[in-house]
This record gives C-alpha cells, structure tokens and sequence, in this order.
C-alpha cells in the first residue's frame, strides 16, 4: 500500500567518547544503540520511552542535526547523514523538526514575521510578495490571526508559540515532520487543540509524522505504530491496537501500567 | 509592503531608551561636548576666524598669511597676536576672534603672575606651567581623548565579537586552541612593550591605537564565547540550522543579535577603560608625544604644581564628568536592548 518514506537501520549514537590529556575521559555512553524503524508515507510513527532513552538523539539523528557513530538513515532511498553534509537544502526541504520547548525554540529577538520568512527565504528563495502571501497562508494553517506576524514570541501562549513552530516547519513544504515531545510542556486541554491540529494538518497536506513522546496517552491518540524505546534500544514495535492491547515486552507492560490511575478509571 | 522607516523593535528600543532620562539626557550632553570639541579649531585657536584688511578678506584658520601680505615688512608667518601686527589691521580694517584666543600650543606671554597662573578674564582656567591656556587644551584634549576611546572601542570590539563568535560557536579544538591563544596572549606585558616600542619610535596616535589594539580586543572575548556556548545549544539554533540557514547566518543574524545585550552592556565600560588607558599613559608620559594636549598631561602637571589646584581640580572633573556620562549612556543603551522591558 504505502511506501517507506524515512527508515534507519542498525543506527547507533555514542557520547563522550574522546580524547583526554589526562588518561581517558569519561564512559561513553550509548544513547542510541542500534535502532531501526520505519514510517510509511503519509502514517505516523510513535515513539515513546523515559527521560534518557535516547529519543531525542534519535529525532536530530533523523532531520541531520547529528551525524550518527554507526548505521544509517534513509530518506526517500537517499542518506539523511551525507544530505547533512553536502546538500541540506534539499534535506531540509524533505525533513523538519518541531521541538520540544516552543519558547526556546523561537528566537525572542524576531517577530513571527521574521521567523517564518527564514525557511522561505533560505531553503524556498521567494520574494518579498510571495513571502507575505505564504506568511499568511501559514498562519490559517495553523489557525493563527494574521496580525500575529508583527509580534514577538513572548507575548504569545505556550500553545501559540507551538503553533508558530508547527507553521515554521511547514514553512519549508517537507514531506515528514519530526516531532520532539511537541506537546508535553503544554497544558492537557492546549495538548488535545495541537494535536487536533496536527492529525488535521497530515491529513490535508498528506504529511507523514514521527512523534516522539513519553506520554502514552498522546501517542496513542495520534500514532498508528508505535515504537517503545527504553535505555537506546527499541524493545518493541507495532501497531497501536497491538502494543496498547497486548504489550509482549516486560518494559512496555511497566509503561502501561505506570499511566495515572484516574485515566483507565475514565476508559 | 514597503518597509517602515523604524522597525516595531527599534520604536520600542528607542522608547526604552527615552525612558531611562538620565541616561537620555547624558547622551545628548556628551555628543554636544563631543560636537562642539570636533571644532575645537573654531573655538579656541591663536588665529583669527576672519580678518578684514584694506577691503579684502582673510582666513587665517584654513590659509596661512604672511605679514606682507597684511601690509608687514616681513615674508614670515603672520603672528596676529602680536601688538605690531594687531595694530596694523585695526588701522585698516578689523578682526574677529574665536571665543578662546589661544591654541593648545600658544604660550600666554602676557601672563600677570608666572605660569601657572591662576584663572583670569583672558585664561579662564588659567594657564599651565609653560604658560599655555588650560581650558583651550582642555578642549582638544578631551577630542583627542574621545577620539581615540572611540576608535579603540569600536576596533576591539569588532574583532574581539568575531573571535569570541567563533571561538564560542564552533567550540570544540577550535575553542581550545583559541583559548590557550588568549591565555598566552593575555600574559604578555602591555606596559613593558610601549614603554620598549616607545625607545624605539615616537609613538603617536596611530601607533598607540595599534599597540593598544593588540592586547585591548581581548575584554569582550570571554564575554561573547560564553553567550555564545549558550546560544548554540538553543532550540532556535538547531532549527535555524534545520531550515537550511548557513553557519555564518546563523551566527550574524540569530546568535550574535542576542548575544549583543552583554556586548552593548560592556561597551561604555570598554571606551571609559581606553580613554583612562590613554590618560593613564600620558600621566606616566609613555603616551602621546609631548606638547600633545592630553587629560592625563594635565593631570601630570597638577600633580607636579599642587600650588596651582586649577590645573588637578580641572583634569579631574573634566574625566570624572566624561566617565560618568558614558556609564549613565551605557546604562540607557543596556534597558533599551532589554527584550523583556515594555517601557519604563
């Protein structure tokens, strides 16, 4: 049915390996440790796991941002490392990223404006005219007013400024979005809205997703696979119905059962 | 769209600035001290503005005359403070004089009690130990002095910002070897090497500015590697990245606009450091060749003449005044770049 848009194979991640004056320096640590998954076209990929289960090194491993130790990252049958290095444009064209903390994600010193004239700009090349129309289109998109243009991140709602993120990476037109934890720095009634608008926005510009999260609640609303990842590895992989229902691994079952109480009351 | 004369930001940075008086205030009496040194040649010179002899005119600040041609024997240089000569023009014409009739050279011959002497209708803050009108060199001293904090400041910044850019944004070896650079660099002796160079050449102000250069870039680099080794790890940055926006862009116009707050912030420190730097060095006399009008000069001669207290008394206030306008400005400019200041 639907092809394979982004997959890695057997990728590894190594930190703090290096050379010291003084004998050797730390322990490396394995923050990604052999992964390979991948998301079809137009679907979306949950991944979810604790603090510390190299979740986000695998997302910036994803978009190029850090080039792995080991294996490799495929995008569309072309290597995500080597597009880093030698034609981001076209990379980043294909790939982008929502991040984590929408506030630090935008710079305080450029207006909304600014902020999604940069991918125009530098990956699309419009004009001044195109760009003001595009800038407009993007806002709707994401269900911002378009006098929001003029403002400065801070004055707006945690919500907002995602919102503003989401607009920035669909600025560029990819064909996947990479989401780091897009949702859990905001409150749950703001959550259930961007998440509203993220199955939305796939379904109309037939985008395809890889969601990352430690929420299991939010991944189960908006993946159709679902990766769970614990200590640099993935423990087990399937879809939704699958793993929700019948988890095989024992730390997936910790997972499940670790979900507040007051939510499988409500179910 | 057509673009505003001032951006929102800028609108709000002005206001900003506005808002804090003191420092509002202190800029516009500092550029008028600085304007009004900038001609320094109009206001306090031994040389007439204009002169009107036998129906034609003169300009004796932009030509030199000599006394024939001003109805004089002599082919030499007219001296039109002398009597002769004086009196010759006003037979057949007559002279406007700048408000100070000295130069910071000319040497008061007429002095009613030996140089120094104290402050009189003709020296208003009277003269120094060679006779010479203190408030005429006071004028070109602080342009001098102004002049080269400026030129100083804005050099050292400008490579000081680039090295700390680099330094903090690549970080890694590029951090390290630059770094042991500095420690090194840091460690050679300032005062030894000018008072070395200073046996070898006459220093002016183009070789002072450079050896000062040498050494003086260095203040802001810490500063700025620091911003920097923070900005970098900023999710802005990495997006900035992942939108396919190029190194040297993101430094110029994503990291560095942020890391200009603590630049800013330094910068009227930096230029009260190069001008006392300068006055320092002139008070020691490794600085400015003599004959130079120079703050830290006469603040040498009040030290060697505590008979004559106009002389301290004048150096200090003029310093104490200029220094303490650049920090009231420093501190206007630091609220208007302070991102989360509404106003007020």
């Amino acid at each position: 049915m639907s092809s394979t848009l982004l997959s890695t194979s057997e990728v590894v991640r190594v930190y703090g390996r290096r050379l010291s004056l003084l004998g050797q320096g730390g322990k490396p640590v394995r923050a990604v440790d052999g992964v390979s998954i991948g998301v079809a076209r137009g679907r979306t990929l949950g991944i979810v796991g604790e603090s510390g289960s190299g979740k986000t090194t695998l997302a910036r491993m994803m978009v190029g941002l850090l080039p792995p130790t080991a294996g490799s990252i495929e995008i569309d049958g072309r290597s995500v490392p080597e597009l880093a290095l030698s034609d981001r444009k076209t990379l980043h064209r294909m790939v982008q990223m929502v991040f984590q903390d929408p506030v630090s994600s935008l710079n305080p010193r450029k207006t909304v404006r600014s902020i999604l004239e940069a991918p125009l700009k530098a990956l699309l090349g419009m004009g001044p005219e195109q760009r003001n129309q595009r800038i407009a289109e993007l806002l709707s998109l994401v269900s911002l007013r378009a006098e929001f243009a003029d403002r400065y991140p801070h004055e707006f709602s945690g919500g907002q400024a995602q919102r503003i993120g989401i607009a920035r990476a669909l600025a560029a037109e990819p064909e996947l979005i990479v989401l780091d934890e897009p949702v859990s720095s905001l409150d749950v009634s703001v959550q259930a809205q961007v998440l509203l608008l993220l199955s939305d926005l796939q379904r109309r510009l037939n985008l395809t997703y890889v969601f990352i999260s430690h929420d299991l609640a939010v991944v189960e609303t908006i993946s159709d696979e679902v990766a769970v990842m614990h200590l640099g590895k993935v423990v087990e992989r399937g879809l939704r119905a699958q793993i929700f229902a019948k988890p095989q691994h024992d730390y997936t079952r910790l997972l499940l059962s670790s979900i507040p109480a007051v939510r499988r009351r409500a179910q | 769209m057509t673009r505003r004369a001032y951006s929102p930001l800028t609108r709000r940075r002005l206001a900003n600035f506005r808002a804090n008086s003191r420092g509002f205030w202190s800029l516009w009496i500092f550029l008028v001290l600085f304007l009004v040194s900038l001609f320094a040649e109009f206001i306090a010179n031994d040389r007439p503005l204009l002169v009107s002899y036998d129906g034609h005119f003169y300009y004796p600040i932009f030509h030199d005359y000599t006394e024939a041609d001003l109805g004089g024997d002599l082919p030499i240089e007219a001296d039109y403070r002398d009597a002769e000569v004086a009196k010759r023009i006003d037979a057949r014409g007559w002279i406007v004089w700048p408000p100070i009739p000295f130069d910071y050279r000319t040497i008061n011959f007429h002095l009613p009690s030996p140089a120094p002497s104290p402050p009189t209708a003709a020296n208003l803050l009277g003269t120094d130990d060679q006779g010479r009108d203190v408030l005429a060199r006071l004028i070109y001293g602080f342009r001098i002095s102004v002049l080269f904090g400026l030129v100083l400041t804005v050099a050292s910044s400008v490579i000081g910002v680039a090295a700390g850019a680099i330094q903090g944004y690549y970080g890694g070896l590029t951090d390290l070897f630059l770094q042991r650079f500095l420690e090194i660099w840091s460690g050679l002796p300032v005062l030894y090497l000018l008072i070395i160079l200073s046996s070898i050449v006459q220093p002016d102000f183009w070789w002072l500015l450079g050896i000062m250069l040498l050494f003086s870039w260095m203040s802001l680099v810490d500063l700025v590697r620091a911003e920097f080794l923070r900005a970098r790890n900023f999710d802005y940055v990495r997006a900035a990245k992942a939108l396919g926006v190029s190194n040297p862009v993101i430094i110029w116009r994503h990291v560095l606009p942020n890391a200009m707050v603590a630049t800013l912030t330094f910068l009227p420190f930096i230029l009260n450091g190069s001008i006392t730097t300068l006055t320092s060095l002139d008070f020691l006399g490794f600085g400015l060749p003599p004959g130079s009008p120079s703050l830290g000069e006469l603040l040498a001669e009040g030290k060697d003449n505590l008979q004559a207290p106009w002389l301290g008394l004048t150096a200090f206030f003029v310093l104490a005044i200029m220094l303490s306008l650049l920090i009231f400005i420093g501190e206007a400019v630091r609220d208007a770049f302070d991102p989360r200041k509404i106003n007020g």
